[in-house]
């Protein structure tokens, strides 16, 4: 019967190659034995020595093989025979490894998980001390520590990728490790070796008291962290029976300190904290309002949001686009139509031929509303009372900016410029009344087509938003090119004109383009600006026209 | 006096101990390169344990503790009459690689009191931050937190440095904050991480050519939040993480109970909430970020049942979704049982592919039977009647702790 002695280093690769050579042979597990003997190479003590089968022929699954190179560093003496056995098995059922109710199975991931607790227990426990010289180019350090398993050989890459740069050695009693210019070897284990405390122990030693909070004791959690099995080689050990000593009367001082009276120097820093004028506001049109939205608390939207986005463009931008609420990256950013639905609303611009700087951009709610989902915030359309929460921040935009034409994106666009959001489908491409019976024509949100599932629909929805951006860019030019060429245009936008210093005289609307003289086309099978009824353009907003945009 | 470089580590890790974040954990794999120590392996070591089971990874130091703000629950604010000290650049980054390199670290985690300004402050954090990447080539762990008012330049260039920022929200509602930390603005701190998830995101982002941005913060950004100090109830904490979670990708939120601070201050509460407190927290935070859960199912108001862990709460209120056929339900379901780890579910669905499961089987899996009794029904197991018993509750809950001869 062979009889298979596997080498203290090297253990893992040799009990494979054995491992093979037996399953080749067809050697069932019951006529192997197996040991750790003390010699570097593998033995078969036996004249039945079977082949080193070729490369190729013997098929494990990946996950048995990824258990056996852990478990086998598991200090049970039965685990190489463990192993064999369940490679024997797996021959007939390739996919026992997927059953972690097998006995077998469990058993060697059981063994698996130790090992690689004790890898990491290493990884974390190895305490080094300097050995050679300090201002050596390369510096010396040493280390002594007992694992529970024969883990050293598997841990000590780890040391070797991240303490590349110095010499150093890991004894243990069953292997040494020796890292030294870069190459690592390994030796029979040895007895303890003298290290001295360097300063750096009692300054760790100051640090791990310090970072303790007497407050919390938890003694048995750090035994189960931090089994006294490793306490031998750590230089912090020594001080936590002390510690623990003097914990509770620590943690009573701590509770119990009568609050005193704060230094002189800290009433004088704090006067002159006090005296500090108030950081200012990022230059730019939106800190107009920044200042006072930042404080609005009208609605709970602001809780869940980062900022409130206020609108961005020119004081005097003859056009004003009003969106439905900050997308997840205008939150973040703090600008609007900064995301996705930003980015084609920009684009639809610039096709449109609409210059984006003469351009005011704004939302009718201005924070962010919107549901979890994981680690996504997902938009919410907001309702009726953000809407109108929000509606005052809008109405001091247009104050601010008085635009000839607004544009409404969307249906919250829409209620809270005509205070009617239902029939947006019906209603879009048309002018109606805003406050102060500014024209506003209303479209559909960008951020509606983005979601649309049917490509050719999403394709026809943003042609159709192209051309009421084009209905727009018109209607202002007719505006501009004088108030008798086109009547029809909109009513409203000549009533409020005069109220503009030099307002339609002045050519604004060209913003440095030569305008284009035609009327704007009515687009078919669509109502376009000159058909909307009279009796429409007269519904009154819900506001009152009067003193909202003067104050 | 001047005081020697033990008294300064003391006062200034005293001072950091009440920030509950330790991980180093998160990271991208790196390793140490000719001449320059350290690796970061990704998943963190703790490399020792303190008497208050806390694990210690990092070097964590406060720069300096001397302050300008004055938020009540620190004990480093202005008006504590506390012992005062900074640490050198020089000094910080000696400690920094000695401990280092004695394998008790896996880096640094630097905080700091405010001098003269957020800004002034954040400067020469960063500038320790560089003499250990430059000069040193430390390529160990940073964790750097984030100066409260600190502009965002300054974030980003901290970014390229540490392997994790962090912005403390410290706590959970805008009027705990307005009175507790009056010169902390709670809309700033979310700016700040803004700022952090934009610059995160873009150095992901491969150029045209297919080249990467140099790593922005690639551990992440996590935060603290101190429970117990003002009033707010656990379902606001747990409806704040889960914003925070999905707003700037926080890989975590740190639960802090308050610890009454030496010669606090009369606008705290004189006891601090019992630890118990922050477990559950943790345990509904797990529920978040691994099982699925909103804040609103874990806990839709009021405060978490100090006598059964979240989960189980959950369960016992909806009764009528158990028991859950482990033969066959969906890994979303399993995942809602009571004493079903995410690892335990992974292994049920692996192995019903052979068997059809069995009560046995399920203990080798590792799930707490004693819980998941009542809610699971498996080839050889049903609970019956278990489900529906009157005292199912004090079944699940821990017998009470007999009091405590006073």
């Amino acid at each position: 019967m062979p009889h298979v002695i596997l080498p203290r280093i090297g253990t893992d690769r040799a009990w494979r190659e054995a491992a093979r050579a037996c399953l080749a042979a067809r050697l069932a597990p019951e006529r192997v034995t197996w040991s750790l003997g003390e010699a570097e190479d593998l033995l078969f003590d036996d004249d039945e020595v079977p082949p080193a089968p070729r490369p190729g022929t013997v098929r494990a699954p990946a996950a048995f093989v990824e258990l056996a190179a852990q478990a086998v560093w598991h200090r049970d003496p039965e685990r190489f025979a463990r192993l064999y056995g369940l490679l024997w098995r797996l021959r007939l059922h390739p996919r026992l490894m997927d059953d972690p109710a097998d006995a077998a199975v469990a058993q060697l991931i059981r063994m698996a998980r130790a090992v690689r607790r004790d890898i990491h227990r290493l990884h974390a426990f190895v305490r080094f001390r300097e050995v050679g010289d300090r201002t050596a180019p390369r510096r010396r350090f040493a280390a002594w520590i007992e694992p529970q398993h024969l883990t050293l050989e598997p841990a000590a890459p780890f040391f070797a990728r991240r303490f590349a740069d110095m010499d150093w050695l890991i004894a243990t009693p069953d292997l040494v490790a020796c890292f030294e210019d870069g190459v690592l070897r390994f030796e029979e284990g040895a007895s303890r070796p003298e290290l001295a405390e360097d300063e750096a122990d009692a300054l760790w030693r100051t640090y791990f008291a310090a970072i303790f909070n007497p407050a919390r004791v938890n003694r048995r959690r750090m035994l189960a962290e931090m089994p006294r099995r490793w306490w031998a080689q750590m230089p912090e050990a020594a001080a936590i029976p002390d510690l623990l000593r003097k914990a509770e009367a620590a943690a009573r001082t701590m509770a119990e300190a009568p609050p005193r009276e704060p230094p002189l120097y800290a009433r004088a820093l704090a006067r002159r904290a006090e005296a500090a004028p108030p950081r200012p506001h990022p230059p730019g049109p939106a800190s107009v309002l920044a200042g006072d939205l930042a404080a609005c608390r009208a609605c709970p939207l602001w809780e869940g949001a980062t900022q409130p986005v206020p609108g961005e463009g020119p004081p005097d931008a003859p056009l004003m686009l009003v969106g439905e609420q900050p997308e997840d990256r205008d939150d973040l950013t703090g600008r609007p139509f900064a995301g996705p639905a930003g980015d084609l609303l920009l684009r639809l611009l610039a096709e449109a031929g609409i210059d984006r700087a003469q351009v005011y951009l704004t939302h009718a709610v201005k924070h962010f509303n919107y549901m979890t989902k994981g680690r996504q915030r997902l938009a919410r359309s907001p309702g009726g009372a953000e809407i109108a929460a929000c509606r005052p921040w809008l109405l001091r935009e247009l104050e601010l900016v008085r635009p000839r034409l607004i544009v409404a994106l969307g249906a919250t666009a829409a209620a809270a410029l005509t205070g009617r959001a239902e029939g947006i489908l019906r209603r879009r491409g048309g002018i109606e009344a805003g406050p102060e019976g500014l024209p506003v024509l209303l479209t559909l949100h960008p951020g509606h087509l983005l979601r649309l599932p049917d490509p050719v629909a999403a394709e026809m929805e943003t042609e159709a938003l192209r051309r009421d951006l084009i209905t727009a860019r018109r209607h202002l030019e007719g505006m501009a090119a004088g108030s008798g060429g086109d009547a029809d245009a909109s009513p409203s936008a000549e009533a409020n004109a005069p109220r503009r210093a030099g307002g339609s005289a002045a050519p604004r609307g060209s913003r440095g383009r030569v305008p284009d003289p035609r009327p704007p086309q009515p687009e078919p099978g669509r109502s376009s600006p000159a058909s909307i009824p009279p009796s429409r353009q007269g519904h009154a907003p819900s506001v009152p026209p009067r003193g909202v945009c003067g104050g | 006096m001047a005081r020697t470089l033990h008294q300064k580590l003391q006062i200034l890790a005293e001072a950091a101990r009440h920030d509950a974040s330790c991980a180093s954990s998160g990271g991208q794999g790196r390793d140490a390169r000719k001449g320059e120590p350290g690796h970061t392996t990704g998943s963190g070591i703790c490399h020792a344990f303190t008497p208050d089971g806390r694990c210690i990874s990092l070097l964590k130091v406060l720069m300096t503790n001397f302050c300008i703000f004055d938020c009540a629950y620190c004990p480093s604010r202005l008006s504590a009459d506390t012992p005062r000290a900074r640490l050198a650049p020089e000094e910080v980054v000696q400690l920094t690689i000695e401990f280092y390199r004695r394998n008790m670290i896996e880096g640094l985690f630097l905080s700091s009191g405010i001098i003269r300004s957020p800004d002034d402050t954040m400067q020469d954090m960063i500038r320790i931050l560089r003499i250990l990447r430059e000069r040193e080539g430390f390529r160990g762990y940073i964790h750097l937190k984030v100066i409260p008012g600190a502009s965002a330049g300054l974030i980003e260039e901290a970014g390229l440095l540490a392997d994790r920022l962090s912005v403390n929200v410290e706590l959970p509602t805008e009027a705990g904050l307005a009175r507790l930390a009056p010169r902390k603005d709670a809309q700033d701190i979310r700016r700040q991480m803004a700022t952090i998830r934009l610059r995160t995101e873009a150095a992901q982002e491969r150029s045209p050519t297919g080249r990467r941005p140099p790593p922005f913060a690639p551990a992440g950004q996590s935060t603290q939040v101190i429970v117990g100090a003002d009033g707010a109830a656990d379902a606001e904490i747990l409806r704040m993480s889960e914003q925070l979670y999905a707003g700037y990708r926080l890989r975590r939120v740190y639960y802090s109970a308050y610890v009454p601070v030496p010669g606090a201050s009369d606008r705290l509460p004189p006891r601090p909430p019992p630890l118990l407190r922050e477990h559950r927290l943790y345990q509904a935070d797990w529920l978040l970020r691994h099982y699925g859960f909103t804040a609103e199912e874990v806990l839709p108001a009021g405060d978490l049942d100090p006598d059964l862990d979240p989960k189980t709460a959950w369960a016992l209120r909806h009764r009528h979704l158990f028991p859950v056929d482990v033969r066959r339900a969906g890994r979303e379901m399993l995942l809602r049982v009571p004493g079903f780890g995410t690892r335990t579910v992974d292994r049920i669905l692996s192995a019903r592919r052979h068997r059809a499961l069995r009560w046995e089987d399920l203990r080798h899996m590792g799930a707490v039977l004693g819980r998941a009794a009542p809610f699971v029904e498996a080839e050889d197991w049903h609970p019956r009647g278990l489900l529906e018993a009157e005292g199912l509750r004090d079944r699940l809950a821990p017998p009470p702790q007999q009091l405590s001869l006073f």
